[in-house]
């Protein structure tokens, strides 16, 4: 039977924060726009996120976004693009007042003006005292601007696909994007989007480990879907471990407690992190706690009966504060650890958070892959945002607040770039039979039993691999093993089979597409980690302790055809002088 | 590096694993037989797992159960059920607080579309009826729209719904009149607009709520308070609106 097929101006997959502040953007400029989620969209994973989004609003202590940029190149240990960061540290501001304007429930301060609060690599001056440049609901601040950008979408009624699962693009010989073909997850039926602009904005993959902070659905689905189109992706290394994830489970405890005044301790009771960063302290960048407390862990200075942790306190800031700023976090703590945090401390560890590399995009959204001539040529038709993708602003290591700003900055960019691409591409082009054939068996194909192998056993495993042989600390040897492993899983994967061969809301093939999209994840993150011979940002390897830039100063792409490529790191911001690299302390 | 080693948190021994039994709704749609219930047992179970734990491990051994889940702590909304008679979310229940048989069924006076799967179409509808966007007429400012900490307050046990359903599953009169009965998770979304300082439409949806079902049917009877895994009260909110329709009206 024939798919049946529905036709757009602007595509969308993926309904976090980047999906719906670019459908948004399309929508309010007359676009026709589907957005298609695997979810409900306030199910996206952009709802767990609790500190906030960083803007030089200096509502609390002095700041700018030129001070926001140094902070941001500096966290990204110099990987980050400065084109792409200046852009996104000037529009801070605008994309917050705008997230204001369209309803989040911002906490405030006693003037009446948007709460800010510390976070980790914050500064005045280019270094100087810690700033405040966290805007935040409480600690759900994720959830508030999630909700408000599907409310406003509702009003700009955009065309929702809720709970379809997107297979893959859709593309002509000449490999421009055409749509996607997904399918309903409530019948099991195919659908053909044409659109003639396609946003992948899909968030990211730390599934690919077993304990972590993300949501189950964070597949990288978006990712594998570019990696199949042939793009390559682009500093997959990168990693990031959030330094307080719930010791053993994962739950995030947002890095706000440290910013609101909460410290960190080891098993012989000492702030730790005063000899790791003696002035930034538990305010560190992300990757620097996160070795700090693996380092505590290692040399027996861990808490607990098996010293496997470190806790963290935040009994001293009092019951009101916590209730007022952090009141998620309380209820948390209570419902995981059975811990009152107004009393007791919580017992964290170093958990798998946040994919900095991804898809290879401009500063426009626009999809680059190298070609013969040029190391960045727009893949026609296709944007991404977010997560998914790699501008870089994050470089090696992301701020955190950064990851709320860079969704809404570039989910609004990548539309206004879409709306101008549209203005210049006014028909659809026509769709190949043969671009949906590739796609289409890549569903059917679990229809067959093929072999033993079950879906969840390789899940178990892969996430086992990634965790053991990929982790915050990294070695030669077991990442050359990791890849072994990582492909080997993948060949089984092959000859995998599901025990459910229904149409209607067949989870269990779901989670086989998921995984199969995780192991391609999971192969370009750990055989970019073998390939990459220094430390930088989250990148740890004990063999190469040190960052070289002579050598390495370079960004990674991956693609499943041709393995490891390089291209240059856009040094030269916009309008002012480069920061250049050097020593990064905290 | 010889001693290099990789680390992982290891779980400390925890209280005593133990066996554990559920009894779960199942309904397969393309399938002959009606609705009914299926046994599982499940060992090493400890009390401080999660009811989401214990499912994922039944999806492991039957691949064929269905049911909704994401983050796994409780601000998504996917894994909305009725557990052992009362509705909740799955990800933060904990087997221990649970007597067994664990019976699982389908959000309750919701079409069941597989398992535990329920067909929310009606409750979103109902959701973007209220008009959940905040609506204000002025030019917009070129900073923030000032709002004071006791205006904000305002919307504290409002603003953080996640759209589970649960309330709304335990309303005796939603399951009457789902139709015509908003039911308590979109009044609550009604509540939060009226309650913002920053909304100028409050008259316009204060009219639009006056109706004898849409908000009236409720009777206070307090399930939804209740059942709501976010601790918010949807009576009371319901209760604000009332009240300023009445000041409205002398």
């Amino acid at each position: 039977m024939r798919p049946e097929r529905r036709r757009f101006d602007a595509l969308v997959i993926g309904a976090g924060g980047g999906g719906l502040r670019a459908a948004l953007q399309l929508a309010n400029a007359e676009a026709t726009v589907a957005v298609v989620s695997k979810v409900f969209p306030t199910r996206s994973h952009t709802v767990a996120a609790q500190g906030g989004v960083n803007a030089s609003l200096a509502n609390v202590l002095p700041d700018n976004w030129h001070w926001h940029m140094f902070d941001t190149i500096k966290g990204s240990d110099y990987l980050g693009d400065q084109d792409a960061i200046e852009y996104m540290c000037r529009a801070a501001p605008k994309a917050v007042y705008e997230l204001e304007h369209f309803g989040v429930p911002f906490s405030r301060l006693e003037n009446g003006r948007i709460y800010q609060r510390a976070f980790g690599g914050q500064s005045q001056h280019f270094g100087g005292e810690q700033a405040a440049r966290t805007c935040a609901a409480a600690d759900r601040t994720g959830h508030a601007i999630l909700h408000s950008l599907y409310q406003q979408n509702i009003r700009a009624r955009t065309h929702f696909f809720d709970e379809h699962f997107a297979l893959d693009l859709l593309r002509d010989e000449s490999g421009r994007v055409l749509g996607a073909l997904v399918f309903d997850i409530a019948t099991g039926e195919s659908v053909v989007i044409e659109a003639k602009v396609t946003l992948l904005a899909t968030g990211g993959a730390a599934q690919v480990y077993r304990t972590n902070t993300n949501a189950l659905i964070n597949t990288g689905d978006g990712m594998a879907m570019a990696l199949r189109a042939g793009v390559p992706l682009q500093d997959m290394e990168f990693v990031q471990f959030h330094p307080t994830g719930i010791a053993g489970k994962g739950m995030l405890i947002t890095e706000g407690v440290r910013g609101e005044g909460g410290y960190l301790v080891n098993g012989e009771g000492e702030r730790f992190m005063e000899r790791y960063a003696p002035n930034a302290r538990d305010l560190a960048s992300r990757d620097v706690v996160s070795r700090a407390i693996v380092t505590e862990i290692r040399e027996g200075r861990g808490c607990g009966p098996r010293r496997d942790h470190v806790l963290l306190k935040l009994d001293h800031l009092g019951e009101a504060l916590i209730n007022r700023r952090l009141p998620a976090i309380r209820e948390t703590a209570r419902t995981f650890v059975n811990a009152d945090p107004v009393r007791d401390p919580i017992p964290v560890f170093p958990t798998a958070h946040y994919t900095m590399g991804g898809i290879p995009t401009n500063r426009h959204g626009q999809v680059v892959a190298p070609t013969a001539d040029a190391p960045e040529e727009p893949v026609e038709g296709l944007y991404a945002v977010g997560e998914c993708a790699c501008v870089s602003v994050h470089g090696a290591n992301r701020l955190g607040g950064n990851s709320l700003l860079d969704i809404v900055v570039f989910g609004r960019a990548a539309a206004n770039h879409m709306i101008d691409y549209l203005a210049e591409h006014r028909y659809h082009r026509p769709l190949p039979e043969a671009a949906v054939e590739g796609p289409r068996a890549r569903l059917d194909r679990w229809d067959e039993a093929r072999g033993e192998a079950s879906v969840p056993e390789l899940r178990r495993e892969l996430q086992r691999t990634m965790e053991e042989y990929a982790g915050v600390f990294r070695e030669q040897e077991s990442l050359d093993e990791g890849v072994a492993r990582v492909r080997a899983i993948r060949e089984q994967l092959e000859l995998a089979a599901i025990g459910d061969h229904s149409r209607v809301f067949n989870t269990a093939r779901v989670e086989a597409l998921e995984l199969v999209n995780l192991a391609d994840v999971a192969l370009a993150v750990v055989t970019s980690a073998a390939a990459r011979r220094e430390s930088r940002g989250a990148h740890s390897r004990v063999d190469h302790p040190d960052r070289d830039d002579a050598r390495w100063l370079k960004h990674s792409l991956f693609s499943l055809a041709e393995g490891m490529d390089y291209k240059p790191v856009r040094i030269k911001p916009l309008t002012v002088d480069s920061f250049p690299p050097k020593e990064r302390t905290y | 590096m010889a001693d290099w080693q990789p680390l992982r948190f290891m779980q400390a021994p925890g209280p005593k694993a133990g066996r554990m039994r559920f009894s779960v709704y199942r309904f397969d749609p393309e399938g002959d037989a009606g609705p009914g219930t299926q046994e599982y047992v499940l060992d090493d179970l400890t009390p401080d797992m999660m009811l989401l734990d214990a499912l994922l491990r039944i999806k492991e051994q039957d691949e064929t159960l269905g049911f909704r889940r994401s983050c796994g702590e409780g601000v998504c909304g996917s894994d909305a059920m009725n557990i052992n008679g009362r509705n909740g979310l799955a990800c933060i229940t904990r087997l221990g607080e649970l007597v067994e048989p664990v019976k699982l069924r389908p959000l309750p006076g919701i079409p069941v579309i597989r398992d535990l799967i329920v067909d929310m179409d009606n409750f979103y509808r109902q959701y973007r009826e209220v008009e959940p966007w905040l609506q204000a007429r002025e030019a917009q400012p070129e900073v923030e729209r000032f709002q004071l900490p006791e205006e904000r307050e305002r919307l504290d046990g409002l603003y953080e719904c996640i759209l589970c359903g649960c309330c709304s599953a335990a309303c005796p009169s939603y399951w009457w009149n789902p139709d015509r009965f908003l039911g308590p998770a979109a009044l609550l979304q009604a509540a939060r607009f009226i309650e913002d300082s920053r909304d100028e439409a409050c008259d316009k949806r204060l009219d639009q709520l006056d109706d004898a079902y849409k908000l009236f049917r409720c009777h206070s009877i307090m399930n939804c308070v209740d059942v709501c895994p976010k601790g918010l009260n949807p009576t009371e909110a319901i209760e604000r609106i009332r009240k300023r329709m009445l000041r409205n009206s002398t």
